[in-house]
Order: C-alpha cells, then sequence, then structure tokens
C-alpha cells in the first residue's frame, strides 16, 4: 500500500522548483524525513532542499518523525529574509 | 497608570484609542510606557515605527546604519524624495518626530552584531524584526531568547510575506521554525528578486498590530502561529507552530547559551574574497579596465553573468560573448559553463559573482577571475553610458 501525499511549495522555493504543487506517493509507514530525502534523491533543483526543513502536515508544523497517512497536504514553508 | 499619565494634548490625540474597551485610559498609558526596538528603518520598519509613534508607544528605539537611496522609496514610505542620500535614522527620527512629538526617538546607528546585540535589546520591552537578512534575523531571534523578550517577526519576498510572534514564554522561536540557514544562492534578497512595494506595508503593518497587542496585553498574539500571505492569490494560510524541545536555543537543554558568529552560521563572508578552499583554485580579483585590455587582445575568458534575468534585461555584456546563468540556477546549470577555459563572472557589484566563483572553484573549475565592482564598474570605467540598475 502507498501513500499519496500532496507538497506544496512557496515563494524561493516555487521559484526554484517551477513548481507549486507536486504529488508524491510514498511507501507505508513513511515519515516527513523520508518525504524530504524522496524530494532530496530527485536532484536538481530540489536538492537544494534542506535536510531539515520546515514543514506543515495539514497547517501545523511538524518534525521529521511524524508519520505521513494518505491525502496529507505537507507544506513547505521556505526561509524568507527580506524587509 | 492613571488618567494623569496623559497631558490633555494625549488626550485630545489618542481620544479613538481611548473610546476602545479594551485601550481606554490605562492601555494607552500602557502604550506611553511602552519601550520598543525596530531592528531597521526600511521596508518594513517604515510603516512599523510610523505606526507605533501615532499609536504614542512612548520610547521607540531604531537601529540602521543605512543612508537612504532612489530604489528605497518605492515601498520605504518613511523617507521622502528629499531624504535621498540622508542616513535613514535622520529621516526617520524627523519624519516619526513630526508624526508625533509626544514620543521619544532613540537612534542606534549600529550594525546590529553579536557584540553589541544584548546591550541593545536589554533596553526594551519589545523587539520587531524588521531586518532583511538571515544572519541578523538569527541574531535578533538568539538575542531574544536569551533576553527573554518577544520577537515580533516579518518578512517578504517578492509577492510574500510571513508574520510571527517568537521568544514569548514557552512558545517556539525562530530556531524551531527554521532550524538550519537555506544555502546561499536559494533566497534572493529584495535588490535581487525584487518585492512589491505595498507587500511590507501589509506585513510590517501586522507586526505593528501584534506589538501593540503585546504591550497591551489584549487578544490573541501570534505566537505559536505563522501566517503565510500571498498577495498575488490574496490569500493567508495559517500554520500552527511547535517549540522544539531539541532547539539549540529554546529547547528543554540548550546547547548554545550566548550569541555567536552568524554571518559564518548563515554561510556567508565578505571579506576573505581571494580565500582559497581546500584545494580549489584561488579566485583572481579583475579590475574592469584589465578585463577590456584582456578582452580586445583577443584572449576573451567565458563571461558569465549571475544576476537575475530583469537585471540582464536592462544590460548585459553579451556583446563581449556574456552568457546569463542567474546565481541560484548555477547548480542545476553548471553543465553549460566551459571546464578548461579561463572564466570571468560578474554580477551587479561583485558580491554574488564572488559567491558562484567560489562554488565554481570547489567544483573544479578554473581559472576563475571575479570582476571587481561588477557592471557597475564595467559602466563606470569601461563603458559610459551603459544603463545599469
Amino acid at each position: 500500500m502507498s501513500v499519496p501525499v500532496r507538497t506544496l511549495f512557496f515563494a524561493a522555493y516555487r521559484d526554484h522548483f517551477g513548481v507549486s504543487e507536486l504529488d508524491v506517493e510514498l511507501a507505508a509507514g513513511a515519515t516527513v524525513a523520508d518525504l524530504v530525502s524522496e524530494l532530496r534523491g530527485r536532484g536538481a533543483p530540489f536538492d537544494v532542499l534542506p535536510a531539515e526543513p520546515a514543514v506543515a502536515v495539514n497547517h501545523h508544523y511538524a518534525f521529521l518523525d511524524e508519520p505521513l497517512g494518505a491525502g496529507d497536504e505537507v507544506a513547505f514553508i521556505p526561509p524568507v529574509a527580506g524587509g | 497608570m492613571t488618567r494623569s499619565d496623559l497631558s490633555q494634548a494625549e488626550l485630545h490625540r489618542y481620544a479613538r484609542h481611548i473610546a476602545l474597551p479594551e485601550v481606554g485610559l490605562e492601555g494607552q498609558a500602557r502604550l506611553k510606557a511602552g519601550k520598543v526596538l525596530c531592528v531597521g528603518a526600511g521596508g518594513l520598519g517604515s510603516p512599523l515605527s510610523l505606526y507605533l509613534a501615532a499609536a504614542g508607544v512612548g520610547t521607540l528605539g531604531i537601529v540602521d546604519f543605512d543612508t537612504v537611496d532612489t530604489s528605497n522609496l518605492q515601498r520605504q514610505i518613511l523617507h521622502g524624495t528629499e531624504d535621498v542620500g540622508r542616513s535613514k535614522l535622520d529621516s526617520a527620527a524627523d519624519r516619526l518626530r513630526s508624526v508625533n512629538p509626544h514620543v521619544e526617538v532613540i537612534r542606534h546607528e549600529v550594525r546590529l552584531s553579536a557584540q553589541n546585540a544584548c546591550d541593545i535589546l536589554s533596553g526594551y520591552d519589545v523587539v520587531v524584526d524588521g531586518t532583511d537578512n538571515f544572519p541578523t534575523r538569527y541574531l535578533v531571534n538568539d538575542a531574544c531568547v536569551l533576553l527573554g523578550k518577544p520577537n515580533v517577526y516579518g518578512s517578504v519576498f517578492r509577492w510574500e510575506g510571513q508574520v510571527s510572534v517568537f521568544g514569548t514564554k514557552g512558545g517556539p522561536c525562530y530556531r524551531c521554525l527554521f532550524r538550519e540557514p537555506p544555502p546561499p544562492g536559494l533566497v534572493p534578497n529584495c535588490a535581487e528578486g525584487g518585492v512589491l512595494g505595498v507587500l511590507p506595508g501589509i506585513i510590517g503593518s501586522m507586526q505593528a498590530m501584534e506589538t501593540i497587542k503585546l504591550l497591551l496585553g489584549q487578544g490573541n498574539s501570534l505566537a505559536g502561529r505563522l501566517l503565510i500571505f500571498d498577495a498575488l492569490e490574496m490569500t493567508w494560510r495559517e500554520v500552527g507552530l511547535r517549540r522544539n524541545p531539541n532547539c539549540p536555543v529554546c529547547g528543554d537543554t540548550p546547547t548554545q547559551t550566548g550569541l555567536i558568529d552568524y554571518e559564518l552560521f548563515c554561510g556567508i563572508r565578505g571579506d576573505d574574497d581571494a580565500r582559497e578552499v581546500d584545494g580549489a583554485a584561488p579566485i583572481g580579483r579583475m579590475t574592469a579596465a584589465a578585463l577590456a585590455e584582456t578582452m580586445s587582445g583577443g584572449h576573451a575568458p567565458f563571461l558569465l553573468d549571475v544576476r537575475e534575468p530583469w537585471e540582464w534585461a536592462v544590460s548585459n555584456l553579451a556583446g563581449h560573448g556574456a552568457r546569463l546563468i542567474p546565481l541560484a540556477e548555477l547548480e542545476a546549470r553548471i553543465g553549460e559553463v566551459p571546464r578548461g577555459r579561463p572564466i570571468v563572472v560578474y554580477c551587479r557589484s561583485g558580491q554574488r559573482s564572488l559567491n558562484a566563483a567560489r562554488r565554481l572553484a570547489v567544483a573544479g573549475f578554473g581559472p576563475i577571475s571575479n570582476l571587481e565592482g561588477g557592471i557597475l564598474s564595467w559602466a563606470q570605467d569601461v563603458e559610459p553610458g551603459l544603463p545599469v540598475v
């Protein structure tokens, strides 16, 4: 059984990756860490994603060990410095 | 606090506040007793300091060391056309005094650093982060956590913004959210990436509102919540935040109990251009005049422009064979850079190109030179009349 999740990218991530949304299939029992390494493993341009990015699962900040379920929305929150 | 804390002139000025049950005489006196530090008098600092001054926050400190430039005026509404060339603090102090003479403006004309941050911040009740770079954001966060001061955070990028409140008791901090700084080049600053002028107006006003609520002790603060604003879609997304028990600064067992070298932490160094990187080719410095001479001698290097496409569109050295690969795309497009041929990298002023040159050196390219002063120097010394921004 695979776990489909919907990933969202904002600001610099969206500009850098060229997409604002991506559907990703993960293995059952996958965590946020597995999603991050799956994306980083795709190589450029996704390899600029930090190993511990800021991530919100279903609108709540999630640590790397948080398990993901089918249909979860995973938003990658980009660091933004402008002022 | 009693009514006697406010003069007749102040009672008249703040009548619309005092009419609010959540403010009243006591709340307005609290604002008058409040001491707020604005870090930065730029895009966010403009609406922030204007509204805080207008609202009657009694003591307003401002940290900035920059001067007003014409390109600031599309968003930094604290400053006017006649202020171009003045120090931002002089300009800000005059404007804020005109908005509200009852407010004391304290000027900190310094670059905030690990050496001076705690001294400066310790005199204030609330710190508002309106800076424009990652090292200072981490510095402001860490100093606020160490001193126990709330940090009203806002930041902007092109059409998007973020706002939250960090550093409150038991609440998350900026480091809980962003554990590590982004790799250099991923996030362009406002000068490179652009920003729609109204955006810092919106985010900075949200910061002013949160600051006033903190001083009044009213409402639900944004502590523990991050708002992400998208102006093109006109949507706000709310993300619930959590303190990270393993946070090096505010976690259960902090591993960092003082301030650190934030430029180093963020992978930014400005004072060691020619530094050699572990076995990589050293990076040469080339002046615009020397580049012109090299090219007229028929020894054309590979000329690499790492600016943004909009900057390239204004003017470029394509006539001299230059190729555009924006800094953020360099890793992905590194195959387009020839090996075994001299490379000269340029940008606007020489900073981004130095970053690119270092990355190329580490990747085994060479010999590499950085055009000192960038296309600005080229326009000044070699090709007068070339339009540059």
